[in-house]
């Protein structure tokens, strides 16, 4: 499980770009493997193939915020995109919107999506060419070093885990006697479920 | 009135919450979950590390496809051959060692029901009406043609529903999408989706779990069905829906893992309680007609990027969006693409029919068709990836095989393949590929590559014409 996080705090990549697909963020020749560590180096590499990308500008060189556009993280499910974006020291992004597979995923690797409006982000954008950017768990705000503030929400639930760094699966096995009683309860109401061949191995 | 109307997808939510909280996320119960080899092995890594298992092993099914070579996998002894990929080999080999430690049924590369995931999964009877359905892959959105409520999932959730059975989950907004009317000659049901996400856009579903309802869905068979659910995530929903009927009970009857007997009646009564009560209400509807829709094909690099074949490449300039402009001007430059095009004048030098969208046994007949009596143009490389090995089996019977490979086709071994290039199928860099697969995403078919989606008939014109053409054309006149 990831760290506890309340304040994310540095230089930002200002890019802006909408519909970063997870083809993007990390391309599929990466994702033969089998551990979680590692992936930055293959992170925006059709990106990084471009001279003068953001990515390799000394100004923003391990910066813990990515500014992205519209739909940030659409496409496929892979978590590998995610774990790229912590490898890459990642621990923010902020954009007007996200593919609802990413942020999920963002969260259960310690990166805090944020969404806001449009015009908070092109001004953000702004902002980071040269100054510094906050995002605050606490106070759920992000501020620049310019005295811009703008407020966000998270999920509660969510955001409790982020501060607390709590680990899910350990969170949902404490309602084991919640998740027994569904299954007696359902192998009445639907016997088919743990039915026919599902027992057995298929064809090894 | 005793209660309020449902959706579909309420009442399936509503059949499967262990426990809602206050701020309204519930604990979701999961009745099947797909593994393959690319998206598993933290997973199993994560329950090894806390020493945990698999709660219903019965409940899951693990098939490889990402990886697999699709040249042969056996040779002339029937031997199997090694992977020449080492990575690719280290995964396959991970996926086996990890259902042989936790119990985990699986379909091993070498099985005859071996295939795509989403292809096995209806095909075996594992995916059915009404149950909650998860994969670490997000084109889970297929199975939504069965009634199932189906979705991608990332690896920290594989994990968690291998451990606990159950996955966490706030309840989405709903959508219809409705098709009336009938197709028009020619038009198959990946012009219907691709003309559904070329209305709403490529992050319009965002939020929501779309049902797809009309006469033109009604009409559709299973795989047509699979073809539109399939690409509900390019539409940027999560699941898509289409409520069981007589066609899909059809469909299922007798699969090896769907209920036999009594308990298939049982089964048969509770699914015909699910389609959306009459008066149920939908947090937003779009509607189609089924005339407005032409065989069509994508000319960017967003499967929103949609023409009809009798359309051309569009000017960014005509984009009110700015961003779109910026977007379109970028999308055409990578495809080589001008604008004023018509897109019937773009030659192709791959054509690629398969993939979770399409390569079941009527994509592969409707291809076919198209292919019989003629060639594949010079300069064309065309390849034939069935979805999995009972399909590829299905149309060697029929002999679609035959009038592929006499085409000039490549008639290959099951697996995802060309759709994202993780195994040797590649589209060289700079090269145009008509490609029957979802994404058109840069890169996403080999560094470098052009794709433009299609139908598999479309797929199958492109490939015997060596341009992208009109496959109305070619139906209309005798083969060869
Ligand atoms: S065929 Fe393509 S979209 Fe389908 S599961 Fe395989 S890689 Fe994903």
């Amino acid at each position: 499980m990831a760290d506890p996080i309340t304040q994310v705090s540095g230089r930002a990549y200002p890019w802006g770009a909408k519909n970063i697909d997870t083809d993007i963020i990390i391309p599929a020749h990466w994702l033969k493997t089998t551990t979680r560590e590692g992936l930055g180096k293959g992170a925006f590499e059709t990106v990084r193939a471009v001279p003068g990308n953001i990515f390799d500008d000394p100004r923003y060189a391990g910066a813990p915020i990515l500014i992205a556009g519209d739909n940030f993280g659409c496409g496929s499910s892979r978590e590998h995109a995610a774990w790229a974006l912590a490898d890459l020291g990642i621990k923010a992004v902020i954009a007007p919107s996200f593919s609802d597979i990413f942020s999920g995923n963002a969260f259960k690797n310690g990166i805090v999506p944020v969404v806001l409006p449009q015009e908070a982000v092109d001004r953000l954008v702004e902002a980071a060419q040269d100054g510094e950017v906050t995002v605050d768990l606490e106070t759920m705000t992000v501020t620049t070093s310019y005295q811009d503030r703008f407020e966000f929400a998270l999920d509660a639930f969510r955001r409790n885990c982020l501060i607390q760094g709590l680990d899910e699966i350990g969170l949902t096995l404490a309602q084991d006697t919640a998740i027994s009683k569904f299954e007696s309860a359902d192998v009445k109401h639907r016997p088919w479920i743990s039915g026919r061949g599902l027992d057995a191995s298929v064809a090894v | 009135m005793a209660s309020r109307p449902l959706t579909l997808y309420e009442k399936i939510w509503a059949d499967h919450v262990v426990e809602r909280r206050d701020d309204g996320t519930c604990l979701i119960y999961i009745d099947r979950h797909l593994v393959h080899e690319v998206t598993s092995p933290q997973a199993f890594a994560g329950l090894k590390a806390a020493g945990r298992g698999v709660r219903r092993p019965e409940l899951t099914l693990a098939v490889p496809d990402h990886n697999l070579p699709t040249s042969p996998r056996v040779d002339a002894a029937g031997r199997p051959l090694p992977i020449a990929d080492p990575e690719s080999a280290n995964q396959l080999a991970a996926l086996r060692a990890n259902v042989a430690e936790f119990g985990v049924p699986y379909i091993d590369a070498l099985a005859a029901e071996q295939g795509i995931v989403h292809v096995v999964g209806p095909e075996q009877g594992f995916t059915l009406p009404g149950t909650t359905l998860v994969c670490g892959d997000s084109h889970t959105s297929a199975h939504g043609a069965l009634g199932a409520l189906a979705f991608g999932i990332g690896t920290s959730e594989v994990e968690h529903v291998l451990a606990t059975q159950t996955l966490l989950l706030k309840q989405s907004k709903t959508m219809e999408i409705r098709v009336d009317g009938s197709l028009g000659f020619g038009v198959s049901p990946k012009d219907v989706v691709l003309a559904i996400i070329g209305k709403i856009g490529a992050a319009g579903g965002t939020g929501y779990v779309v049902e797809y309802t009309g006469e033109v869905i009604r009409a559709m068979s299973v795989e047509g069905r699979l073809t539109v659910s399939n690409m509900s995530i390019e539409g940027g929903a999560r699941a898509g829906l289409i409520a069981p009927d007589d066609t899909t009970f059809a469909y299922l009857k007798g699969r090896p893992m769907a209920p036999a007997g009594e308990t298939w009646d049982k089964a048969v009564a509770y699914w015909r309680t699910l389609p959306s009560d009459p008066a149920a209400v939908y947090d937003a509807v779009v509607k189609l007609d089924a005339t407005d829709i032409a065989p069509s094909l994508t000319w960017g690099t967003s499967p929103e990027d949609v023409v009809p074949i009798t359309g051309i490449v569009p000017d960014p300039d005509s984009f009110a969006d700015p961003s779109k402009r910026v977007a379109a001007r970028k999308s055409l430059d990578y495809m080589g693409l001008e604008p004023g095009t018509r897109m019937q004048d773009v030659a192709v030098q791959n054509v690629f029919i398969g993939s979770c969208t399409n390569s079941r046994i009527e994509d592969l007949r409707a291809a076919a068709a198209v292919a019989n009596g003629r060639r594949v143009a010079d300069g064309v490389r065309a390849m034939v990836v069935p979805g999995s090995g009972l399909v590829k089996r299905q149309a060697e019977r029929e002999g679609l095989d035959r009038i592929f490979t006499q085409a000039g086709f490549e008639w290959r071994e099951p697996g995802c393949s060309m759709c994202l290039a993780m195994n040797p199928d590649k589209v060289p860099p700079g090269e145009r590929c008509a490609s029957t697969s979802n994404r058109n995403f840069v890169g996403r078919q080999g560094p470098g590559a052009r794709t433009h989606l299609l139908s598999p008939a479309m797929a199958a014109a492109a490939a015997v014409t060596g341009r992208l053409a009109d496959v109305r054309d070619l139906m209309g006149a005798s083969n060869g």
